[in-house]
């Protein structure tokens, strides 16, 4: 042969012989039908709080004791108890909200400018009609609160059906637009005119909150939460309607195959996620702030998220997860007087987050013998 | 040097997937600048071997030389140091960068990467662009290039990176007649320049332009290889479909019916706005099996997704039970009796995640039996899936588990448990027994011939044409969105389906190419 081939200088074993038997006769497996327990939300929280015990170290503080003290701050009193139900009650109505769409795959993280919405909502209520009676109130304003919700949920559905808008832009985006919205209200149209230099409405009347249980700041809002927890989850469980979302979820094709049509559930799924952040803006306002104000929302919507999946979408599930982050967040504030950035609470959230994401993706591998 | 000499010589290759056996020791030799051509149906084998030459599959047994050495190819990387390089189908460019940065992306010679050096690879790809005369815009990104263009980087690519020996994976099945043209072109060129070429496809006047031996294949074996001068587009199109029928079940004459579903005139688009189904009359009568033989891509696919309502047809008339069809929508279609066992059962039949009950219901749960004022009666719906699974002979370790789990067959079988279920009056199968071993496929014949002996009428959609001519009471081949032949059972030769497939127009009597469409 004349012609000197290019691959003459590779010469690592190319021989068949030199086939080497692999030290290790195992190789890891991606079954996509596998995928991980109730053991992985656990194992997830496990390995968020190691990893968030090495900052805490290097802060020159004892882990073990904050956590402890994180814990007795949310659960160790009635006070702590009831401050955790609390800020569970938005979270779990937020989380119902952005579960039930991505149990479709459609990707909401709107949940907070929903529950702007709903809050704002709810508000218009105590702004334009201030002459109705009284036990009209309640009522009225939960329901313009879900409405104002499923409506803004709607504008990030519309695009997407009619025009493959991206609705993880979209939902997203309408945050800051609901954001900017609630600041204008508050400092400029709805300001209370006697409220000094604070953004916020004029006070509601005593017809216009919920009523608290014992003598705490909880509020009726837990009995409405609890409810919507039992209806969704009859609802995705029992019904035929539940039935087709299962299948969107699991294969949207077999699912058209069958008639089953995306675009008509994306427009009822998004007015629900977004009527129940609504909801939960009607409430919060309702319940505990007892007028619309600046900073209404700590994030509720984005750390419904997380209390979504922690749950893995199972509404019954997300009552625990509610709490569990709800209780986060109380603990969070009683360990800033040791010395911990109110941050810290926020890193532990991501931190759960991204081990709960990776442990899915994780518990879809199998250790296979390689024969 | 003027003795020839084999550059690729591949033995007693075997490559199994699961229980389908996608080559059976195969034997194929490539000699030293030749265009050779590796003809088979879709499902022949050709892409598993050409896969393995080119590093993406590993064989199970047998050997491979390459230039006389055995050599063992793990990865595509490891088949371009040896000069092998392939133009895939679906070109592998990414789109958003220049053909330049696409053919060196992936070079990890230089650690300078300064303006110099990219003059200076520019300066080289240019060069071995204009020696085989492949131009195409360099500094453009690579979705504003024609398909054409594009798989000229494609080949500047392979070439850059060394390789003697380029394979061609169904390279026109992409192009326009023009570019086809300045393709064979291109790939005379490069032979003048003494590369070896393998060009797989199943289009016969192709192979009978370009090429200059032939290797052809089928069911996953090599059926003969010869020179082009020694064969004709008969012969090639003979040995592709192959002669023998396989020993299958019975089948009784029944007198067909009365007609279930007419089609008149019906034009169907894709989304491209390509005539798909370019105006086919046809119908579907009781007690009938018609099968609809095609290479793939001449309207099947389009075809069955119009008579499921999966998508809307743009002209003609079907009419279904003496009712015409407007618009009809997919549940509506369902509930008329029209039952689907789609192309690719995991990707469009069955939810992998999902339990055998769920998978079951799926074009049930809107019946009062399953779901009373919209709540699914769970009790008796897992009592009806028991006996479904039962009935079809469905193994599975229990209602709950994700139907992905079991066995081809055994998906395949409920996927049948649930169409039948519904009384069909009219069955779409579409390749039904695709990847199937031999036991799940007679059983989806016997599912098949069942419905017909019960008065359904069957469309039956098959690449396999044994099957269709073991179980079709009538043939339709399809080719280029028109039917090109109607043929009786029994009047039907494989020979003749064959030529038909090809695009041969005329029926009997001489070959005549000039009514060969490309």
């Amino acid at each position: 042969m004349s012609q000197k081939s290019s691959y003459e200088h590779i010469s690592v074993d190319l021989k068949v012989d030199n086939r080497k038997p692999r030290m290790v006769p195992y190789k890891f497996e991606y079954n996509p039908h596998k995928k991980g327990g109730w053991w992985v939300p656990l194992l997830s929280i496990f390995v968020a709080l190691i990893i968030c015990a090495v900052f805490i170290l290097l802060n020159g503080m004892n882990p073990i004791i904050i956590y402890t003290k994180m814990f007795q701050g949310a659960f160790g009193s009635s006070f702590g108890i009831s401050e955790t139900i609390v800020k569970a009650i938005p979270l779990l109505l937020c989380g119902l909200g952005v579960a039930i769409a991505y149990r479709i795959a459609i990707w909401n993280i709107g949940a907070e400018g929903q529950f702007l919405l709903g809050a704002i909502g709810a508000t218009a209520v105590t702004i334009f009609l201030p002459d109705l009676p009284g036990a009209l109130y309640i009522p009225l304003m939960l329901i313009m609160g879900i409405a104002a919700g499923a409506i803004w949920g709607l504008f990030t559905a519309l695009p997407r059906t009619y025009f493959q808008v991206n609705e993880l832009i979209t939902s997203l985006m309408l945050n800051y637009v609901a954001l900017l919205l609630l600041n204008y209200l508050v400092y400029e149209a709805w300001r209370d005119p006697a409220g000094f230099n604070f953004a916020g409405t004029t006070e509601f009347t005593p017809y216009q909150m919920l009523a608290n249980i014992g003598r705490t700041r909880l509020h009726i809002g837990l009995v409405f939460a609890l409810f919507a927890v039992a209806v969704l989850a009859f609802m995705l469980t029992k019904t035929r309607w539940g039935y087709e979302l299962k299948l969107l979820g699991a294969n949207p094709i077999a699912a058209k195959n069958a008639g089953i049509k995306m675009n008509k559930h994306i427009l009822i799924v998004m007015m629900i996620s977004g009527g129940l952040a609504g909801f939960a803006g009607a409430i919060e306002v309702s319940g505990v702030a007892g007028r619309l104000m600046y900073g209404i929302s700590p994030g509720y919507g984005y750390t419904a998220i997380i209390v979504a999946w922690l749950a893995k979408l199972n509404p019954w599930a997300m009552i625990m997860t509610s709490l569990f982050i709800g209780g986060l967040i109380v603990g969070g504030y009683s360990v800033q007087s040791m010395g911990l950035p109110l941050s810290f609470s926020s890193m532990l959230q991501g931190a759960i987050l991204f081990c709960l994401i990776s442990g899915e993706m994780i518990s879809g591998y199998r250790l296979k013998k390689i024969n | 040097m003027n003795k020839p000499s084999i550059v690729i010589e591949m033995k007693d290759i075997v490559k199994k997937f699961g229980d389908v056996i996608a080559n059976d020791h195969v034997n194929f030799q490539v000699e030293k600048g030749e265009i050779h051509a590796l003809l088979g149906e879709n499902g022949a084998g050709k892409s598993t071997i050409m896969s393995m030459l080119s590093g993406i599959y590993r064989p199970d047994s047998g050997s491979i030389l390459i230039n006389g050495r055995h050599v063992m190819v793990r990865s595509p990387k490891e088949s371009m140091a040896l000069g092998v390089g392939m133009v895939h189908q679906n070109f592998r460019l990414v789109d958003t960068l220049t053909a330049i940065e696409n053919i060196i992306l992936g070079e990890t010679n230089d650690k300078w990467r300064g303006a110099s050096w990219r003059k200076k690879k520019q300066k080289e790809i240019e060069e071995i662009a204009e020696k085989y005369g492949l131009n195409f815009p360099l500094s453009v990104p690579i979705w504003q290039l024609s398909v054409g263009e594009q798989q000229r980087v494609e080949i500047v690519k392979t070439l850059y990176r060394g390789a003697d020996i380029i394979i061609f994976d169904e390279p026109t099945s992409v192009l326009t007649p023009g570019e086809v043209e300045q393709l064979f072109l291109t790939m005379q060129e490069l032979r003048r320049n003494g590369k070896t070429m393998i060009i797989t496809t199943h289009k016969l006047k192709e192979v009978m332009e370009i090429a200059d031996r032939i290797s052809v294949m089928r069911k996953g074996k090599m059926i003969a290889q010869m020179l082009k001068e020694e064969t004709t587009i008969q012969e090639l199109a003979n040995l592709m479909v192959g002669q023998e029928m396989a020993e299958g079940i019975l089948i009784q004459p029944v007198e067909i019916g009365a007609p279930i579903i007419e089609v008149k005139n019906l034009v169907v688009r894709t989304d491209q706005g390509i005539h798909a189904i370019n105006g086919i009359d046809f119908a579907i009568h009781e007690h009938e099996i018609v099968g609809i033989a095609g290479v793939a891509g001449n309207g099947q696919k389009e075809l069955a997704e119009a008579l499921t309502g999966l998508i809307p047809w743009k002209s003609g008339e079907i009419i279904f039970n003496h009712k015409k069809l407007v618009n009809p929508s997919v549940s509506e279609l369902i509930d008329k009796g029209i039952a689907h066992i789609p192309e690719n059962r995991m990707k469009s039949g069955l939810a992998g995640s999902l339990g055998v009950v769920e998978n079951l219901l799926m074009k049930s749960y809107r019946t009062e039996h399953r779901a009373k004022f919209g709540l699914l009666n769970k009790k008796a719906n897992i009592e009806w899936a028991r006996n479904l699974i039962q009935q079809f002979d469905v193994r599975t370790p229990d209602l709950l588990s994700p139907v992905g789990q079991l066995s081809g067959g055994n998906q395949q079988k409920l996927l049948f448990a649930r169409e039948i279920d519904l009384k069909p009056k009219l069955m779409i199968a579409v390749h039904p027994t695709q990847g199937l071993d031999v036991g799940a496929t007679r059983s989806v014949h016997e599912m098949l011939v069942h419905l017909r002996e019960t008065g359904s009428g069957v469309l039956l959609i098959s690449e396999d044409l044994d099957e269709i001519m073991q179980l079709s009471d009538r043939i339709l081949v399809l080719y280029n969105g028109k039917i090109n032949g109607n043929l009786k059972r029994g009047q039907a030769e494989k020979e003749m389906i064959g030529q038909l497939m090809a695009g041969v127009t005329n029926q009997k009597g001489a070959f005549d190419e000039s009514k060969v469409v490309v």
